[in-house]
């Protein structure tokens, strides 16, 4: 019994991680660029729904657009402004400028909001949990896995069967032929950038419950969807939501099962893997 | 074939003139270590701190090595500064107090673990080494984490007592031995390492560095040569870390924290990579520009080490490196015994 | 009849694509061998098989009767199989001298000792100036390479390899992008190595081709079209709509 809600709670935690880490995946692969401040987008929109929750008075569910779009519109001014001269950057660079601005937004949200744990009040209906054949699930959990897993849904029916979806995948696959193709890479790349950050902090907000929130979220959860885009590759929807279940279910059952491992399992788990498959575990192998 | 061979006899000379000069000492240089050694009897105060630079300037070389000479990008570089420390303070706390023997341990230990993790960064790109060697820190700072018994977990090992220093020197504390021992410790590897760099060896890690495919069609065991540079790097940062445990006393958790390896990189950026010096004037840099930072905003100290890995990828790293080979440049016009 | 470099029945695919189609080929002891074939024909997979950039699909490589197949690149160069690249590879951030002298260590043996001084060993220096010499680069040996002329490159591109004193030497298109006038020296250069040291030259331009070779290869769709004597080369009929004519016309 135990066992399936340690599964439940790990696909849960999965799928948060999924939609946190889906946009990172998009990037990488469409402009080979390593985005480390991913997870600033993610403790932004988390602290957009905490201020909007806890000052404005505005309803859980409500704060959820909010945080997509506020994080989103962020995410369209940074790529048109910082990020794009660092395309053509070496990866070395890459990561160092994305270092930079973890930092950067560690310790400003430090500076503006305290280093302390942000503790949301879930609307009723969401709370506890109820006996489904005997299985007992957390109402939340449940909420979360049904919205992002209708996210995901929505997300490979885009990328399998919208014109934009196709332009996309052509330009992840060869942006040189892409772009001779016509298909407009560059706004391409900002629409998608901008979108990515709107999951991330979409999944920011959705996680404050699951993977809590305090400024150092960036730092702790970087190697998370490192691990996710690694082990899921950056040419498939599919690819980094398997890594991202498997990894949720790895690390919640690892640290229920044997609490004092941590979070080694996982770690270990990334490098051999890397190792193992460079290209990604469920990437598909190149032509 | 006669006048080929009194050209190449001319131009023999020439080659073996140039292939040197790289060894040579530059008056430059010697200018710099008097000066870290003036520094001590010019700023007794700052004994603490010029030990911190000097360990720091280690690490940065350690990282120099691979990055600069042979082109490996690592995230994780604290794995061996934090094997370094632990060694060294567990050898003080349980077998000798003695500082050189906890350094060699400490070296040795940090060679061990990068010989054995050195497979890992001979696969895939920047990008997968990047991550792997970010995994294998984050590996590292987990396991010292759960090996409390050992490492003492969360609290740190305490109660280091340094003996003296070749049984003479002891450790004080305006950090006089401190400075004197970690600088001397500096002096001797950067010697080594500056050897190492300009032998046979060393040119062929340049070579791995700059193109690997025709590296290996020329001959080079690419694997070999980098698993040799890696161990000798994460050596070099293992003393690092036991100069860290033995000056301070203390280990704790944070040698294997993120930032460490963050810093380190940060460090090499400033200063620029592949030179030497790039790390230690790096150092001096990043310990002044936080130290003066930490004097009024200790708290937000990481807001502006952020700030100014944007600001240098951005664009500044050119501006200061172009401004550094300006002046060496200008040093360099100044000296008669130039390259023809 | 002494092969030194030999292959049977290579095969190499890209995902759908078969580059190189079961190709058994041998290369004499001091031949002056041309391998020919228009664009994507498969030429430098076949070079790049020969010396271990890729490993094959299937098949045998051979260098003196032995098996080499798994062995090594670096392993290879040691035995003296050695190339050139039909895309310059460089230590870009190196003089020319250095880069000399860097491949002219490593075939000393000398790379891996880290202690000993770079000018401390006399055949490597007098080594280095000969082939800076025979490849006229003393004028420019301590400039960067990354900022030298295409031609230039060009030439230490095949310097270096001479540096590797082949005993096999494989040339990917030596004279592409070379000027007219340093084109006749780069061969004579060529034609210059000791009689011993076995080639074979890819190059598309045919008068180079029939004045150099002893002896031709076609390669066409990644298969041997043809293998002969020039003037057999020259009159086989599959080879001249298949190639020649191709090139007569374009
Ligand atoms: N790494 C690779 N991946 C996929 N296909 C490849 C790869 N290398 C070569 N090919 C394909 O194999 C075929 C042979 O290419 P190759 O470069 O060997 O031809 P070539 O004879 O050297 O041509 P050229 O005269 O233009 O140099 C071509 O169709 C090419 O597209
Ligand atoms: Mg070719």
């Amino acid at each position: 019994m135990a066992l399936l809600t340690i599964l439940i709670d790990g696909v849960a935690y999965g799928m948060v991680l999924f939609v946190l880490a889906c946009g990172l995946s998009v990037t990488l692969g469409l402009m080979n660029f390593v985005n480390l401040a991913h997870g600033a987008f993610a403790m932004a929109g988390g602290y957009v729904a905490v201020v909007l929750m806890q000052r404005f008075g505005i309803p859980f569910l409500w704060t959820l657009p909010a945080a997509f779009l506020a994080t989103a519109s962020a995410g369209w001014l940074l790529e048109r402004s910082v990020y794009r001269p660092m395309y053509a950057k070496s990866h070395l660079d890459q990561v160092m400028f994305s270092i930079g601005l973890v930092f950067m937004s560690v310790a400003a949200m430090k500076y503006v909001m305290g280093s302390q744990q942000q503790i949301i009040q879930l609307p009723g209906w969401l709370l506890g949990r109820f006996e489904f054949v005997g299985v007992s699930v957390g109402r939340y959990r449940l909420f979360v896995i049904m919205v992002c897993g209708a996210l995901a849904l929505g997300l490979s029916w885009i990328f399998a069967r919208t014109l934009f979806g196709s332009r996309l995948r052509a330009a992840v696959d060869d942006a040189r032929v892409a772009r001779g193709l016509g298909i407009p890479v560059n706004a391409l790349f900002a629409a998608t950038f901008a979108a990515g950050s709107g999951l991330a902090g979409l999944g920011g907000a959705l996680g404050i419950e699951l993977l809590g929130l305090d400024p150092t979220f960036p730092l702790k959860f970087m190697i998370y969807f490192l691990i996710v885009v690694t082990v899921g590759g950056t040419s498939t929807i599919s690819g980094p939501f398997f890594a991202a279940m498997l990894l949720g279910v790895a690390d919640v059952a690892g640290k229920y099962l044997i609490p004092q491992a941590g979070s080694f399992i996982i770690y270990a788990l990334m490098v051999v893997l890397l190792v193992l498959r460079p290209d990604g575990l469920f990437a598909r192998t190149k032509a | 074939m006669s006048a080929p061979d009194l050209a190449a006899s001319g131009l023999a000379g020439h080659v073996r003139a140039s292939l040197m000069l790289s060894r040579r000492w530059h008056t430059a240089e010697a200018l710099f270590w008097v000066g870290a050694i003036a520094a001590a009897f010019l700023f007794p105060r700052q004994l603490l701190l010029m030990n911190e630079i000097a360990i720091l300037a280690l690490f940065a070389l350690s990282l120099d090595l691979i990055l600069g000479y042979a082109g490996i990008v690592s995230l994780g570089h604290a794995a061996f500064l934090g094997m370094g420390a632990y060694s060294a303070g567990l050898v003080a706390l349980h077998i000798a107090s003695d500082p050189l023997l906890g350094l060699f341990v400490g070296m040795a230990a940090s060679g061990l673990l990068g010989l054995v993790t050195s497979p890992l960064v001979l696969k895939g790109n920047d990008l997968t080494r990047l991550m792997v060697t970010l995994g294998v820190g984050l590996l590292m700072l987990e396991l010292a984490n759960a090996l409390s018994f050992i490492t003492g977990g969360a609290d740190g090992l305490q109660g280091i007592m340094m003996g003296k220093l070749f049984g003479h020197f002891e450790f004080d504390l305006f950090g006089r031995t401190a400075y004197a021992y970690s600088l001397g410790v500096l002096f001797v590897l950067f010697v080594l390492a500056r050897r190492i760099v300009h032998s046979p060896f060393g040119l062929s890690l340049r070579a791995i560095r700059d193109n690997p495919l025709r590296a290996t069609a020329s001959g080079v065991p690419r694997n070999w040569r980098l698993a040799a540079v890696y161990t000798l790097s994460a050596a070099y940062a293992g003393a690092a870390g036991a100069l860290l445990a033995q000056t301070t006393q203390f280990v704790s958790l944070d040698v294997l924290d993120f930032h460490r390896s963050a810093d380190v990189m940060l460090v090499l950026i400033i200063g620029g990579a592949g030179y030497l010096y790039g790390g230690l004037i790096g150092s001096i840099a990043f310990k002044f520009l936080q130290d003066f930072i930490s004097g009024f905003t200790p708290q937000y100290w990481q807001f502006w080490i952020g700030l100014f890995l944007v600001l240098f990828v951005l664009g500044g790293r050119e501006m200061i490196h172009g401004g550094i080979k300006a002046v060496l440049a200008r040093l360099r016009a100044l000296k008669p015994g130039k390259r023809p | 009849m002494s092969a030194v470099l030999e292959t049977r029945a290579l095969v190499k695919q890209f995902g759908g694509i078969t580059a190189t189609d079961r190709i058994s080929f041998s290369l004499e002891r001091g031949a002056r061998h041309a391998l020919i074939g228009p664009n994507g024909a498969g030429k430098t997979t076949f070079v790049n098989l020969l010396t271990g950039v890729l490993r094959p699909t299937s098949g045998v490589v051979m260098l003196g009767g032995a098996d080499i197949t798994t062995l090594s690149r670096e392993a290879r160069v040691r035995l003296g199989l050695v190339r050139t690249f039909q895309i310059n590879q460089l230590f870009a951030t190196m003089t020319p001298l250095e880069m000399i002298a860097a491949v002219t260590s490593e075939r000393l043996g000398l790379g891996a000792s880290s202690f000993s001084r770079l000018d401390a060993s006399a055949t490597l220096v007098t080594e280095t100036a000969d082939i800076l010499a025979r490849f006229r680069l003393d004028d420019i040996m301590d400039e960067t390479i990354a900022t030298l002329p295409y031609g230039k490159q060009r030439q230490i591109e095949i310097a270096a390899a001479f540096a590797a004193k082949p005993s096999v030497l494989l040339l990917d298109e030596p004279a592409a992008g070379v000027p007219e006038a340093e084109r006749r020296e780069l061969l004579d250069t060529v034609a210059a190595l000791p009689a011993d040291v076995s080639v074979l030259l890819i190059e598309h331009d045919m008068d180079i081709v029939f004045r150099f070779a002893t002896r031709i290869t076609v390669l066409v769709n990644g298969q041997v079209l043809a293998d002969g004597a020039p003037d057999a080369i020259a009159r086989d009929p599959a080879v001249r709509t298949a190639y020649l004519g191709e090139a007569a016309h374009g």
